[in-house]
């Protein structure tokens, strides 16, 4: 129980691509700080934000900084419910396999019903 | 009902700082409250009194200090992405404060309701 009262559900949407805008590596941030405040924490990943696990980034040519691991140590913040959309991975030609980390495929209509029972949605 | 607000986005080139600063005041004139107004990503760009507009332009950091002023609402921004952007306390404009990413988590939790406006 964290000291804030009740636990929440919270669920951060990510759906913009790794680079080309902040939004992918500040939303991070702000899931490792909430991180530390026991609530119940959902990822979801769709539209380009699936280019977010994407195995192998490499941003050494565009000189920014490789973030990707940083999804690999969510565990260690107890952080695991990672869900992807199908829809957006088929669309991109990936699959589950192309993932940096372990990750839940679900349909649009199950991520849907998902977010209707969150209590704080954050969508980046 | 007590609302948290989330702004992503700077003033002016976006109209999500507009579109927030317009529910939140039609929600306190109908009685609802404001539990704090956070800034993240460029939003944060909302807090600078260096910001001068046309004359016969909005003034849309001036309107967020004068709501806080006659509202009392928490106009917190985000010190990592404040100062990845320049902005500091010396020239925040009144009514702003800077503080840390725990402060949005806790307005999630407190709030009946947690409202990002953004792109």
């Amino acid at each position: 129980m964290s000291e804030h009262g009740a636990i929440k559900k919270f669920m951060y949407v990510n759906r913009k691509a790794p680079h080309g805008t902040i939004y992918a590596l500040e939303s991070l941030e702000v899931v490792l700080i909430a991180a530390a405040f026991d609530q119940d924490v959902t990822l979801a990943f769709l539209d380009d934000g699936v280019y977010q696990l994407k195995k192998g980034h490499q941003t050494k040519g565009i000189e920014l900084k490789n973030f990707q691991p940083t999804y690999r140590a969510l565990e260690d913040y107890d952080i695991t419910k990672l869900y992807v959309e199908k829809e957006s991975l088929e669309s991109r030609g990936l699959t589950a396999d192309d993932m940096c980390v372990p990750v839940e495929v679900k349909s649009r209509a199950d991520l849907g019903r998902m977010m209707e029972e969150q209590d704080v949605l954050l969508s980046f | 009902m007590k609302f948290g607000i989330l702004i992503n986005e700077g003033p002016y080139t976006h109209q999500a700082s507009d579109s927030a600063y317009q529910f939140c005041k039609a929600a306190l004139a109908k009685g609802h409250e404001i539990h704090r107004v956070f800034f993240y990503h460029d939003g944060v760009d909302n807090a600078t009194r260096l910001t001068e507009p046309p004359q016969d332009d909005r003034n849309i950091v001036n309107r967020w200090s004068k709501l806080a002023a006659d509202h009392g609402v928490d106009l917190v921004v985000c010190v990592a992405a404040a100062l990845r952007r320049g902005i500091k306390d010396e020239i925040l404009a009144p009514g702003f404060r800077i503080s840390g990413l725990g402060q949005l988590i806790e307005s999630g939790i407190q709030a009946d309701r947690l409202l990002v406006f953004g792109d």
